[in-house]
């Protein structure tokens, strides 16, 4: 039973960053603007959450760099695609490309260097219930951000006058536009507010997950929580449930190294790669549900005409 | 308050598409200068050690051939990518499978020799390459894939494959352990154009041939056509009886090809074995070579020397002013978001706005026209 839990928690802190930085980036992506960026903003924020916690000693400070070193990296992003119309693609991809460089040249100090870590919530009764305990109430406090956050985002979208306006921008920006709904201002709040989802990923992979600072640490997961928004067909709940999946597959392949099992390690450690590249065709092959769900004017550049 | 305003050009600007790279180059100096000032170093002297000490010398004009080669590789077959609208960045993926599939020769057959092993090599390593692109291509022509995801996941996976050849099956027995294989055997190495010069060897020589051939294609031939109507209007290109799936094929096995073939020659030529790593990072350096490049060839070559003289900088710093060498990545980001904002002067004039001014204009207009949507 103690196993069974443990295993549950672990598969819990490997979904985490997956699903917060896949709800950033479906909120951004609902309002027509494809940042492929994510895997860079996450490894700044992990190096600014890091950096942060180790010189003042504090993880929560490291929290709130993280979250401020993705919203400050996107909006990098921000003033390119949205203010200089540059092609959404190429741009996300710089912005990986140098969050790469520059988080590896900010942290060239912390490395080996013992980190931070967020302290797990601890309520005296609750949490000593057996089996549920631990799980209800017994996470890092990143882990209720994220559901929180997927339940918030959920509500935020599909519930509110505003959230039914960032959807139609990102389904048609020249009738949004029309209609005088500020196109441009929605955009650059969706894609900060995904910059600073994509730095809280970062910062519980460098705080929570492993609490130290390596290089490349985030290891594609931003790749992989964009897939996961496809894979969701930008439905937040199915984000939730394909971080689990994802956290499930990554958990289960570092248990079958530990294992001993008689597969070469690399194989088991390129899984979770190959099911992402599964479940794209797979979900990709149902083209009504893709065509339905995707939004119109995801990844085009719109340039007022006044 | 001001604002930033597009304002469309009626065509593009041929001054600016000659100029945008340049003033992109100067703005990375400038940023690069605070950025070094940041650091604590003098700019001056950082810009020395960075740009101008690692080519002063003719043997280090042979170490800068063999890092813009796979560059100028990669990049050219990319650019044909872009161009038609289709993106693969999974070039290191390929780069790496290109470098296995040629090693088997070398590393299952030891003993065979002569001058048939290295035409054999070099056209093993493109198969690799092209087979390794094919499934993105697969996937994205038969079931809709994306094939920006794909690619890139493929690139995870190619290095952990490589990982486990030269640790597995293929790790030289006699290697004291080490993860790599046997060395290369004479005639499996491709040879050095100047050997009492320096160490560059012919895979630079592939790079220009390439470039030429990719221009050629491109702007002579109705291939090259395609690939441009396709990538601007693909719609139009339909009417012209244009098949999309074809040219996604078309453009993932020739940028896979080259790709491996990069590959290929950097594994024969510079290494001389099969090692975890044969890359530092070229097939993603090379997206930005491609962009730099203006997508086009000739451009490809210029900025692919550029960007591999940023490869050597970064280990000059490193080694003369103890500044990491990620240095040299940071660098290569800058670039390619300069040259993409500075890209937007070529389609666009940009013009500072008072905000109040701007709401009255709208006003008036008031009935922005729908434009057709893409």
């Amino acid at each position: 039973m103690d196993i069974t839990v443990n295993i549950l928690l672990t598969i819990a802190t490997a979904a985490t960053p997956l699903l917060i930085a896949a709800i950033g980036e479906l909120v951004v992506e609902r309002s027509g603007v494809l940042n492929l960026g994510v895997e860079g903003m996450m490894i700044m924020g992990a190096v600014g959450g890091f950096g942060a916690g180790y010189l003042t000693g504090s993880p929560w400070i490291g929290l709130l760099a993280a979250i401020a070193m993705g919203a400050v990296f996107s909006l990098l992003f921000a003033v390119m695609t949205l203010s200089l119309a540059t092609n959404q693609v190429a741009t996300g991809l710089s912005l990986t490309l140098l969050g790469l460089g520059l988080s590896g040249m900010m942290g060239t100090s912390f490395v080996g260097q013992p980190g931070e870590r967020l302290p797990n919530l601890y309520i005296p009764v609750l949490t000593d219930i057996p089996v549920v305990g631990r799980l209800l109430f017994g996470q890092d406090p990143i882990f209720y951000i994220s559901i929180a956050l997927t339940a918030a985002v959920m509500w935020f979208l599909f519930k509110t006058r505003t959230g039914l306006t960032l959807r139609s921008i990102g389904d048609s920006h020249t009738s949004a536009h029309a209609l005088g709904i500020k196109v441009i201002r929605y955009r650059y709040l969706s894609v900060i507010f995904g910059g600073a989802c994509a730095g809280l990923a970062g910062g519980h992979l460098s705080l929570v997950y492993t609490p130290q600072w390596v290089e490349n640490m985030s290891a594609g997961r931003g790749w992989i929580a964009l897939a996961l928004v496809v894979f969701a067909s930008w439905r937040p709940w199915r984000v939730l449930a394909g971080a689990y999946i994802f956290g499930a597959v990554w958990i289960g392949q570092l248990h079958a190294q530990a294992f001993g099992i008689p597969v070469p390690s690399q194989l088991l450690s390129s899984l979770p790669y190959l099911a992402t590249v599964v479940v794209l065709v797979l979900i990709s092959r149902n083209k009504r549900l893709t065509m339905m769900n995707t939004p119109a004017s995801l990844g085009q550049p719109f340039v007022p005409d006044r | 308050m001001m604002r930033l305003e597009l304002v469309k050009r009626p065509q593009r600007s041929m001054l600016f598409s000659a100029l945008s790279p340049f003033i992109a180059f100067a703005l990375t100096i400038i940023a690069g200068a605070i950025l070094f000032a940041l650091l604590g170093v003098n700019p001056l002297n950082a810009f020395e050690i960075y740009f101008i000490e690692p080519i002063s010398q003719v043997w280090q004009l042979h170490e800068l051939a063999i890092k813009a080669a796979p560059l100028i590789l990669i990049a050219v077959g990319l650019s044909v990518c872009y161009k038609a609208n289709i993106w693969n960045i999974g070039a290191e993926g390929q780069f790496i499978l290109g470098g296995i599939f040629g090693s088997a020769i070398p590393v299952l057959f030891p003993g065979f020799e002569g001058p048939l092993v290295l035409p054999l090599m070099l056209l093993f390593g493109m198969v690799g390459g092209a087979a390794y692109a094919a499934i993105p291509a697969l996937l994205k022509t038969r079931f809709g894939t994306n094939e920006i995801l794909t690619s890139l996941m493929l690139v995870y996976v190619a290095q952990l494959f490589l990982d486990w050849l030269v640790r597995g099956p293929w790790r030289d027995p006699q290697g004291h352990g080490f993860p790599q294989t046997i060395q290369f055997n004479d005639s499996a190495v491709l040879p050095e154009l100047m050997p009492d010069a320096g160490r560059a060897n012919w895979g630079f020589v592939f790079a220009l041939i390439a470039a030429v051939l990719i221009w050629v294609l491109m702007s002579r031939l109705l291939k090259g056509f395609e690939v441009r109507v396709l990538g601007s209007s693909p719609r139009a290109g339909r009417f012209a009886g244009f098949g999309l799936n074809r040219m996604v094929f078309f453009a993932f096995l020739l940028s896979g090809a080259l790709a491996g073939l990069a590959g290929i020659s950097e594994v024969s030529g510079a290494i001389g074995q099969l090692q975890p790593v044969i890359s530092p990072g070229y097939g993603f350096t090379a997206i930005i070579v491609a962009f730099l490049g203006r997508l086009n060839p000739l451009g490809i070559v210029a900025a692919g020397l550029v960007l591999a003289l940023t490869y050597l900088g970064g280990e000059a710093v490193q080694s003369a002013l103890g500044i990491s060498d990620k240095v040299a990545r940071v660098f290569q980001g800058m670039l390619l978001f300069f040259v993409l904002g500075c890209d937007t002067l070529i389609h666009y004039r940009i013009r500072l706005v008072g905000v109040a001014l701007a709401n009255g204009a709208a006003k008036l207009n008031a009935a922005p026209k729908l434009k057709e949507a893409r």
